[in-house]
């Protein structure tokens, strides 16, 4: 999600243990008891948004798979012509915007792990700190997840406009031949706008790290400074092992929310020199003037194996615990 | 706040108290800024600021370019297009994921675990992936008489099943996880006094489930209401496109200076900031749910 954008990962819930076997006894006995109509509304309970779910995200993405080894004008199915590796050669050698997208998508994950990340953390340990004014502080914070990408782009603007911006405006190079290019700049625009997007995201990890926080016993707290372990002492050795599961769902949501970065991009300057990125690419192929669907997909083919690669072994492993509880 | 916690460290940490607090309020305002500056920019007249520049006191506040924005770009009108996309797509996943989550975790078909993976997995793909084959089917599903456009392409239907199809996975999830918290005598003997499958879901279940539902039902809302991919790329007539995916357009269109252009973000943001607001316990839930166990 977005991702979120959003954006949003999923941790086991998990049952609590010695359940089980009822659970399992329970279902073989809920199963004999189904009627034919039972299992019709069933299968239509579960069918529906299954093939929904399919037919948009799964079969779409099986699709780019294979058109990226093609070549097809978009007219008739019967121009669709396979051209094999073509694509993916053309891309890697001779595209002069993939290189650096790649590398904007690295550095943005680079950034967003190394800067909001550990500034939400520490904004969660403050904040849990059974302090004052607390769910103030958390709403100034969580604002700016709250409103649209769109909106950001929107405000940043008026932050770095050349001429009108508040930054030139007050370090005095609003005027013409002073100007500092913020949006324009291919040395700077990259940087000014991970500076926005950090500010969206320190607010989200910050709520990741209090809700797992929430979930830190006490006593693990009160053992360690019993036995005169100080502040820092205390989260470096006692809480800040004890956030693992939290840490590899922001590990997680960092990556995909890296590697769908677009919205704040696209606003800025539609992904212009200095700022491309693979989702970019992606779209202005689609929406451009010449719209290569293979070459489009096999763009999209390297951004689902990176993504996949980051999801699945997650999943099997939230899963896996899941099973074993 | 709890008192006790406080009397219990009493003594070293009140210094280090206030020096927290003024940390603390240096950030927050520091990250209200750029909104902040928004408004400030917003609330004064064009003229004036490029006159004065725009770091320099006002002689004059009036809410003057949020109207003009407001009625230059007919802005209501695309509020409405909003709406018409985000209600039924909010209730059509609610709908359909929880229909997926009660029979992944009521009934155990050996299949529920991987039905399961594939909805979550599809979730965390970035849309970019799908949205070449995507856009060419959009454009080769002809529907005359449904839709305006002719085409699933360019519909507010169109952006209506994307959504559903894409936030289903992470509500299944969620959903699923919370049904298998509910005891199992339920349903169970539900099913002994003869209930059918149906009325177990929509009688028994679903009731129980409200809390998760209002959570997800906020995190929607604000989700898809601050949609701008899929709109941007899917709908081809600018008078078509949701506020969020219109804000584009119409920057170069109407909003003329920096003022406009500041008035007319905000008033995309209003309707969010509200949501926030009067439901940020639930917006907040809803987004550790899926993170923690409740």
């Amino acid at each position: 999600m977005s991702i979120d954008t959003n954006t949003k990962s999923p941790e086991a819930a998990v049952p609590p243990p010695g359940h089980a076997p009822v659970t399992q006894r329970v279902r073989r006995g809920h199963q004999r008891l189904l009627t034919r109509r039972d299992r019709i509304t069933l299968a239509f309970m579960a069918g529906v948004p299954t093939i929904l779910h399919v037919a948009l995200v799964w079969v779409t993405a099986l699709a780019s798979i294979l058109l990226a080894f093609t070549s097809w004008d978009g007219i008739g199915f019967d121009s669709i012509k396979w051209v094999g590796l073509q694509n993916f050669h053309q891309l890697f050698t001779s595209n002069p915007q993939f290189w650096p997208a790649v590398e904007h998508n690295i550095i943005w994950f680079v950034v967003l792990i190394l800067v909001p990340t550990p500034m939400g953390l520490f904004l969660a340990v403050q904040l849990d700190k059974k302090i004052r004014f607390s769910r103030v502080y958390q709403t100034a914070y969580f604002l700016p997840v709250v409103v649209s990408l769109a909106v950001t782009g929107f405000v940043w603007q008026l932050v770095y406009n050349p001429d009108t911006g508040l930054i030139n405006s007050i370090i005095g190079a609003n005027k013409p031949g002073h100007y500092i290019d913020w949006i324009g700049d291919p040395h700077l625009n990259l940087w000014a706008v991970l500076v926005a997007a950090s500010w969206r995201h320190t607010g989200y990890m910050m709520i990741l790290y209090l809700a797992g926080l929430k979930g830190v016993d006490p006593s693990l707290r009160e053992a360690s400074a019993l036995d005169g372990a100080n502040e820092w002492q205390t989260f470096k050795n006692v809480i800040f092992p004890t956030l693992r599961p939290t840490n590899t769902v922001v590990l997680v949501v960092t990556i995909i929310e890296a590697l769908r970065a677009f919205d704040l991009v696209f606003v800025f300057n539609k992904g212009a020199q200095g700022t491309e990125l693979l989702s970019i690419l992606i779209t202005n192929n689609i929406i451009g003037e010449s719209s290569r669907i293979g070459y489009g997909s096999a763009i999209a083919v390297v951004l689902l194996v990176i993504s996949l690669a980051v999801i699945i072994p997650y999943l099997i492993a939230t899963f896996r615990k899941e099973r074993q509880a | 706040m709890s008192t006790a916690v406080i009397t219990k460290q009493r003594t070293p940490v009140r210094p280090a108290r206030i020096l927290l607090h003024a940390f603390l309020i240096t950030t927050s305002l520091a990250w209200l800024a750029p909104l902040l500056w928004a408004i400030y920019a917003a609330l004064r007249p064009y003229s004036e600021t490029s006159d004065k520049g725009y770091v320099s006191w006002p002689s004059k506040l009036t809410f003057d370019n949020f109207k003009n924005a407001f009625t230059q770009s007919d802005m209501l009108h695309y509020f409405g297009n909003t709406l018409i996309i985000a209600v039924p797509a909010v209730l059509l996943t609610l709908l359909l994921s929880s229909m997926v989550a009660f029979y992944v975790s009521r009934f155990d078909f050996r299949l529920n675990l991987f039905l399961l993976l594939v909805f979550t997995a599809g979730n965390l793909l970035p849309q970019q992936v799908i949205i070449t084959p995507l856009y060419r089917m959009y454009l080769l599903i002809d529907l005359p008489g449904i839709t305006a456009s002719g085409k699933l392409y360019d519909s507010a239907l169109g952006l209506v099943l994307i959504h559903v199809a894409f936030q289903s996975g992470f509500c299944a999830f969620v959903l699923s996880n919370y049904m298998r918290m509910l005891p199992h005598e339920l349903t169970e003997a539900a099913l002994v006094d003869g209930a059918s499958v149906w009325r177990m879901y929509w009688q028994i279940v679903l009731p129980l489930c409200k809390p998760a539902m209002a959570a997800l039902a906020t995190l929607l809302s604000i989700w898809i209401y601050n949609d701008f991919f899929w709109a941007i790329v899917l709908i081809s007539t600018g008078e078509n496109m949701p506020i969020t995916s219109a804000l584009n357009n119409l920057s170069g269109q109407y909003f003329t200076d920096p003022n406009l252009v500041a008035a007319g973000a905000l008033l995309t943001a209003i309707p969010t900031l509200i949501v926030y607001f009067v439901l940020q316990r639930q917006f907040v839930s809803g987004l550790t749910l899926g993170a923690n166990k409740g």
